[in-house]
């Protein structure tokens, strides 16, 4: 994993939506008094969701100001998290899990077909449409790996052609549906199930 | 006290101590890097294993709480082994450039590795490189020599109270960095460079200038503020290449301000080394002789009464006391002051001003009322103890107006006079307040005794902390605020007007009535010169040797042994460690070369005569008759906090480079706003 880089084009300012303001006070208020810095991953999280799944700085300032806390507390949690995106990412993000379950499975063969059908590199948004990819560690489906995370879904059981198949559906904006990709329900054995069969 | 065994000897330690710190009172060395006595705990370097009885792996010694019982040992093959592992990681990112490494020979990896490094590395793979951060002037880093301890870290957060480092990233991939590379904005901030157990952060105006077994040594007293933090000062030759500090527990622990630090380059240059006397409004270099003939021509044709003087901020007490007595029996003039300004001072008794809560005593005050002063910039040693009392008994801290960030919060009360008043005929909800704390601090600053209604300040104030027993043998809870490193010493030598109310020689120099006016290193003089003979007596050419007529060389600090009594009334010698330039000459021997022109006979023999009649001078002093029927005036105005120039002060500051680098990054930052 590489040091994340933080995006050149930054919002000049930021601020919660109303309804995110509710949620983050309703969050804050679950700390005990005097620990109320500690709500500062889910306010990140909360600014990613609101700025098109990525935190600008602007975001991370007034984070900091929000829970009275120094910038740079703020700036080492956002960068410590891999989940918190601190440049811009396409509509459709891809993060393909490439730890080892998933590298033995072939996950590889998914980055290749990102690579030929997103962008040459990782975290570059497409030019055929607003779509971007990264490697990540792994995403706790090893079982039916390799596997993508799109956006908020698991996208399994793939290989380099069912892979390109998606890509192929997200470059034309159609719908996608997530789970497993070789007919299996959620994380069976591969021949059916073997056991807890209803007599 | 608990029992515990290091090494099998038994050994009794106190309730709450570290196995580290048990340890080391049983006398066994334990090799640390992230771990540091002032700092909290953070257990990540791993170096302090030790093997402890019943634990299936060795212990970090820094993290773990001693309880009865323990036994802990310190010297088995399994200890060393854990160690080298420990080393042996910590190399692989390491780079081998000590050859280049300013941190060489005073380096705590260099040294651990002598004995817990291994001579080959096992490792193939390439270093991880890192870039260098910006963080301001003073401190030059090299992360890639980071080895994590995040010491640095802690310090911002904890001492210096300004948390602006951090660690970015995480695993192999973590930096060290201040917010998106900015400079750090506090002014104990090189401290870290001290802290720093590699080469990560050195100091930036010292960077390949010398190596540490080539400097001499000199240990002594700071001048750059009233606080006299103890420091050591190396010098290559004449150059005063560095000041690090000395740890005193008393005064400034083991921190000292960048200033102190860094305006040692100001000592090579503005340098005066020569006589020099202004003709046609140029200076011309004359030789001593005939500068000291010259002086000694102009006082014998000049009536007593028609010549002043006035002694600086950096004058150690030595020169003070013979000024004293040259103008007492050579001139017979008592047209001498120490102030440059019209503050009041009363000194009928010594604890009328100076600083009488002893600076290690703060962090135990429950109130601190601050009042026309800025700790952080007039004594950053200081602030660092009221910050450390904030953060030990949450002490409540009131200032008389908003004078920015103190990296403590702190109440304002508005900066009138009558609020004073207020509070000392108990209409103001604060008098009930100082009542009920247990250890009240008032802090006076300059400021405040400038101000018209000064001597009522001070003295109704005295008589209210008087009345509820807030000043006893016990606790002394008025305090001035002095700025300057010779104050409190010329204080106690009495370089004052009798009557203490107001600075006669200074309104007669303002009226211009005098003909000859001494300059001892006095450069904050402002007045409108006539026909005035000014002689200025000092080191560096700044704002007092501008208009003066007759330019002597002096000495800095380093460059003479000197006492300095500091804020708290605490006398330090100030060693010499380097000579004064070119043909430059200690300062008391200016004074006393000249009382021999005039009187053929010297004032004193040598600099020990002079000390010892100094000591019995300060010995022999009475306590003066109060004289409490005088009216305290009162008026109401303003406390205004004067805007304090933090980074040029002082003529050793303002002379030096670093120091402008310093006060042009903190302009720019103004002008900029300090989001980026």
């Amino acid at each position: 994993m590489s040091m994340k880089k933080i995006s050149k084009n930054q919002p000049v300012n930021f601020e919660f939506n109303e309804e995110n303001k509710i949620l983050s006070k309703k969050i804050i208020s679950n700390y005990p008094t005097g620990r109320q810095k500690s709500a500062v991953m889910a306010l990140l999280y909360i600014a990613q969701r609101q700025n098109n799944n990525w935190i600008p700085l602007s975001a991370m300032k007034y984070i900091a100001n929000f829970l009275n806390i120094s910038y740079i507390k703020v700036y080492e949690v956002a960068t410590f998290y891999s989940m918190y995106n601190l440049a811009p990412v396409g509509k459709y993000f891809i993060q393909v899990c490439t730890t080892t379950p998933c590298m033995i499975r072939g996950a590889y063969k998914l980055v290749e077909a990102c690579r030929e059908k997103i962008s040459k590199e990782e975290n570059k948004i497409s030019f055929t449409s607003d779509c971007s990819w990264m490697e990540v560690e792994c995403l706790g489906a090893c079982v039916n790996a390799p596997m993508v995370q799109i956006n908020e879904d698991y996208y399994e059981d793939l290989s380099k052609e069912k892979m390109i198949k998606i890509l192929d559906k997200i470059n034309k904006d159609e719908k996608i549906y997530p789970g497993s990709y070789r007919g299996r329900k959620n994380s069976e054995p591969e021949n059916g199930r073997k056991t807890l069969i209803k007599n | 006290m608990l029992k515990i065994k290091v090494n099998d000897t038994e050994i009794e330690v106190e309730d709450g101590l570290t196995v580290l710190q048990a340890c080391e009172q049983a006398g066994a060395e334990i090799p640390r890097f992230c771990y540091h006595e002032k700092l909290s705990i953070a257990g990540n370097c791993r170096m302090c294993l030790v093997e402890m009885e019943k634990s299936p792996k060795p212990i970090a010694s820094c993290a773990m709480p001693v309880t009865n019982g323990m036994n802990i040992k310190t010297n088995t093959p399994l200890v060393e082994k854990a160690r080298k592992g420990v080393m042996e990681f910590l190399l692989a990112n390491h780079p081998l450039d000590c050859p280049v490494c300013d941190q060489g020979g005073e380096c705590d990896l260099q040294d651990q590795s002598m004995f817990y490094g291994i001579d080959k590395s096992r490792y193939k793979e390439n270093k991880r490189y890192v870039p260098e951060k910006y963080m301001g002037p003073l401190i030059k880093t090299q992360m890639t020599r980071c080895i994590h301890c995040t010491r640095c870290i802690r310090f911002a957060e904890e001492i210096a109270g300004i948390d602006e480092l951090g660690a970015i990233g995480r695993g192999e991939e973590m930096q060290i960095t201040t917010y998106l590379e900015k400079s750090m904005q506090s002014e104990l901030s090189a401290n870290v460079i001290d802290l720093c157990p590699v080469g990560a952060l050195t100091s930036k105006p010292y960077v390949f200038e010398a190596r540490p077994w080539e400097l001499k040594k000199t240990e002594t007293i700071d001048v750059m503020d009233a606080i006299g933090s103890n420091i050591r000062v190396d010098t290559y030759g004449w150059e005063v290449k560095r000041v690090l500090p000395r740890i005193n527990e008393e005064i400034n622990e083991e921190w000292i301000s960048d200033k102190t630090r860094y305006s040692c380059d100001g000592l090579k240059k503005q340098r005066i080394d020569t006589p020099l006397i202004k003709e046609n409004n140029i200076y011309k270099k004359i030789e001593w002789e005939k500068a000291l003939n010259i002086v000694a021509e102009k006082i014998k044709n000049t009536l007593p009464e028609k010549i002043a003087g006035l002694t600086g901020d950096l004058t150690n007490m030595e020169t003070l006391f013979i000024v004293k007595e040259f103008f007492e029996k050579t001139i017979k003039s008592k047209n001498l002051d120490c102030r440059a300004e019209n503050t009041y001072v009363n000194t009928e008794n010594r604890k009328n001003y100076i600083f009488n809560t002893p600076l290690n005593k703060i962090e135990e005050s429950d109130l601190i009322l601050l009042i026309g002063t800025n700790p952080r910039f007039e004594g950053t040693i200081l602030n660092l103890r009221i910050l450390k009392a904030y953060r030990k008994n949450k002490t409540k801290i009131y200032s008389f107006g908003d004078i920015g960030e103190l990296t403590y919060p702190y109440e304002v009360i508005e900066n009138k006079t009558d609020i004073i008043k207020k509070i000392i005929e108990e209409k103001h909800n604060l008098s009930e307040i100082i009542k009920n704390a247990k250890k009240p601090i008032i802090i006076l600053g300059q400021s405040v005794l400038k101000i018209k209604s000064s001597k009522y300040i001070f003295n109704e104030f005295k008589r209210f902390l008087e009345k509820n027993n807030k000043i006893n043998n016990d606790w002394q809870s008025l305090n001035i605020f002095s700025n300057n490193a010779s104050t409190v010493g010329a204080y106690d030598l009495d370089l004052i007007n009798p009557d203490n109310s107001e600075n006669f020689t200074l309104k007669s120099i303002k009226n211009n009535e005098f003909d000859i006016i001494f300059l001892f290193g006095q450069d904050n003089l402002k007045f409108i010169k006539k026909n005035e003979f000014i002689i200025y007596v000092g080191s560096h050419g700044d704002k007092g040797a501008e208009f003066a007529d007759l330019v002597l060389p002096g000495s800095a600090y380093t460059e003479q042994d000197g006492y300095f009594t500091n804020l708290e009334g605490k006398i330090q010698k100030a060693y010499k460690a380097s000579y004064p330039p070119g043909e430059a000459k200690e300062d008391w021997k200016i004074v006393n070369e000249l009382a021999n022109l005039i009187k053929r006979k010297k004032l004193f023999n040598d600099k020990n005569e002079l000390n010892e009649s100094m000591i019995n001078y300060l010995k022999s002093k009475k306590v003066k008759v109060s004289r409490n029927s005088e009216k305290n005036e009162f008026v109401s105005e303003e406390i205004l906090v004067e805007d304090i120039d933090y980074y040029y002060s002082n003529v050793i500051s303002r002379a030096s480079t670093t120091m402008t680098q310093c006060r042009n990054e903190k302009l720019n930052l103004k002008k900029n706003g300090t989001e980026g």
